[in-house]
């Protein structure tokens, strides 16, 4: 019973006394293990994601219409390998003029910033890699380091495409890294704790629940973050061929790719986490191991809603989006914050908490929209009359130039 | 020697290394890169000294945001594939001097510091650092008058920027 109530730690602790029987000393062994640990969390990952490929490539293609990858193995299922074994063997291009270790290293960092997310991701009760106190900010730290390498690919990569594609990707991130703050700071605010694994412990109602708008900032926010349609523009295929990765080839492409994906899993997993609370569901206080089948199927959840917005929206263009962010989101996001942390000071200890909450966030909606309403029936008229003196449409509808 | 120290002579060796990496490579971009890992090395020093809030904060400010601002400053502002220049200027003597000199008198000042050989002392389990940082900031007997101050310099240097940034009406 021992071992299922946790069955890494036991494997753990079995490995460190196998390494000590064999004459390590007692902290060696404990690190070597916490390698083996690593180790293990990183291939299992990157098995996922050889599979996230083959799903990305069925979702697309059934919202397209057509059957997607069925030809190699059952549904396709080994076309992912095949995948893997052409970007391998084709040839290493270098493009005149590129910086070679920037180059070399801008994929392998962005597959690192993606992995490292991991750490905190508490997969079931007991599963985790640590449970840092300050898991939040550390997600938000890592995520830069995922923009530092999109800028030293198109920098290192010696052509103007990638370059561009770079500026419009650190612009947006930038940005957008205002309201993703805010919209993980509400989740922090109504537990009172910043541990990923701490705030999972502390849905006892979902805080899908509690804050639906957060949910719909954060879910803005990181689709945005993770470079995805409708913000894509950084590689932009009509425009800028494809952005920072247009010179990479063969594997290299291949780990710009796989990153893309596994982020998006992962935010899908972070959704679950703060949201849809993670590994929470039925039975896992018996089993705990159950709650990775709970997380799993929480954070798939999400990463389909990410793939359906992919597929289904058409891309913004970049000053539009700037102004979304700046002129909406972060000040919508800052008075959220204030809402909420009000809200829940006030409903915490009545017996209508849950249902409080959410009422008050419809009604923060509902009062936004309102607002957004009258403002853009204003600009209508005030157009609608400028046109109708005959005048030159005036300076606030055509954009800074 | 215990394991912190390996760790830390490490970090100390990376930090030294990429730093003089920082003032003596010819290709700014490359030493914006070299100055990244420097302040990795400073968040690093920080993680090991159990200050995990600072240390991320480290990370997300400075790697995150002012070294990220240094690249797009140096992309948007030179031909940055070419190496332009010398390294050095003429005044190089002159900030070498400064440097020893700071050295030398923060090696005086700290002279008689008897920090050097104790071992910080173990935090009990359970301890929350950030809730004691946070209470910290804002309680009147610590930091809320410097914190204030820092609020306000930043608010001050937003409304500048806006200052700057906004186009009057009618003028284009």
């Amino acid at each position: 019973m021992d071992f299922w109530s946790n069955p890494v730690q036991a494997a753990g602790v079995w490995l460190t006394g196998v390494f000590a029987g064999w004459g390590m000393n007692a902290d060696a062994a404990g690190i070597l293990t916490a390698f083996i640990g690593i180790l293990a969390l990183i291939s299992v990952v990157m098995v996922l994601d050889i599979f996230l490929v083959w799903t990305e490539r069925k979702i697309v293609a059934r919202f397209q219409d057509r059957l997607g990858p069925n030809r190699v193995g059952p549904f396709g299922l080994i076309q992912p390998f095949a995948d893997i074994i052409k970007l391998i063997i084709k040839e290493n291009i270098y493009p005149i003029g590129v910086d070679k270790v920037v180059f070399n290293l801008a994929p392998v960092l962005m597959m690192m910033s993606v992995l490292l997310l991991w750490a905190v991701l508490p997969l079931a009760p007991v599963l985790f890699g640590v449970d840092l106190n300050v898991g939040v900010l550390y997600l938000i730290g890592v995520g830069s380091l995922g923009t530092l390498s999109i800028i030293m690919a198109g920098w290192s990569s010696n052509n103007k495409f990638a370059l561009l594609g770079s500026f419009r990707q650190v612009a947006v991130m930038i940005s957008y890294e205002i309201p993703m703050v805010v919209a993980l700071l509400i989740p922090t605010v109504l537990s009172g704790k910043m541990g990923v694994n701490e705030i999972v412990q502390a849905q006892e109602v979902w805080y899908i629940v509690l804050a639906p708008l957060a949910f719909l900032l954060f879910l803005i926010s990181a689709t945005a973050e993770l470079g995805r349609a409708p913000f894509d523009l950084t590689e932009a295929e009509s425009e800028l061929i494809a952005g920072h990765h247009i010179e990479y080839s063969g594997m290299k492409f291949g780990l710009f790719y796989a990153a893309e994906l596994l982020h998006t899993f992962t935010f899908g997993g972070l959704i679950a986490a703060f949201f849809f609370g993670g590994w929470r569901g039925p039975w896992v206080e018996q089993v705990p191991m159950l709650g990775l089948l709970w997380f799993f199927i929480k954070a798939t959840i999400g990463y389909w809603i990410f793939g359906w917005i992919k597929y289904t929206m058409p891309r913004i263009r970049i000053d539009k989006m700037l102004d979304l962010n700046w002129k909406f989101l972060v000040p919508f996001s800052f008075v959220l914050l204030m809402f909420i942390a009000l809200m829940n000071e006030l409903l915490r200890d009545t017996s209508f908490y849950a249902i409080g909450m959410f009422l008050s966030n419809i009604l923060f909606g509902w009062v936004t929209l309102e607002i957004l309403r009258r403002r853009a029936r204003g600009e209508r008229e005030k157009l609608e009359g400028a046109k109708h003196n005959d005048h030159v449409v005036t300076t606030s509808v055509v954009h800074s130039d | 020697m215990t394991a912190m120290q390996i760790i830390f002579l490490i970090t100390a060796a990376v930090m030294l290394g990429s730093a003089f990496m920082v003032v003596t490579t010819k290709n700014l971009v490359h030493a914006a890169l070299w100055l990244i890992v420097t302040l990795f090395g400073a968040a690093v020093l920080f993680a090991t000294l159990n200050a995990g809030f600072i240390a991320v904060i480290q990370v997300v400010v400075y790697i995150g945001a002012i070294a990220i601002l240094f690249i797009f400053a140096v992309m948007l502002t030179r031909r940055t594939m070419s190496e332009t220049g010398a390294g050095l200027n003429p005044n190089w003597w002159l900030s070498a001097a400064i440097a020893v000199i700071l050295f030398g008198g923060l090696a005086w000042l700290l002279r008689g510091w008897d920090g050097f050989s104790k071992a910080a002392p173990a935090l009990p389990s359970g301890f929350d650092s950030v809730g004691a940082l946070s209470q910290a900031l804002v309680s009147p007997e610590a930091y809320v008058l410097p914190f204030e101050v820092a609020s306000v310099l930043l608010l001050a240097a937003l409304v500048g920027a806006v200052y700057i940034a906004f186009q009057k009406k009618g003028e284009e």
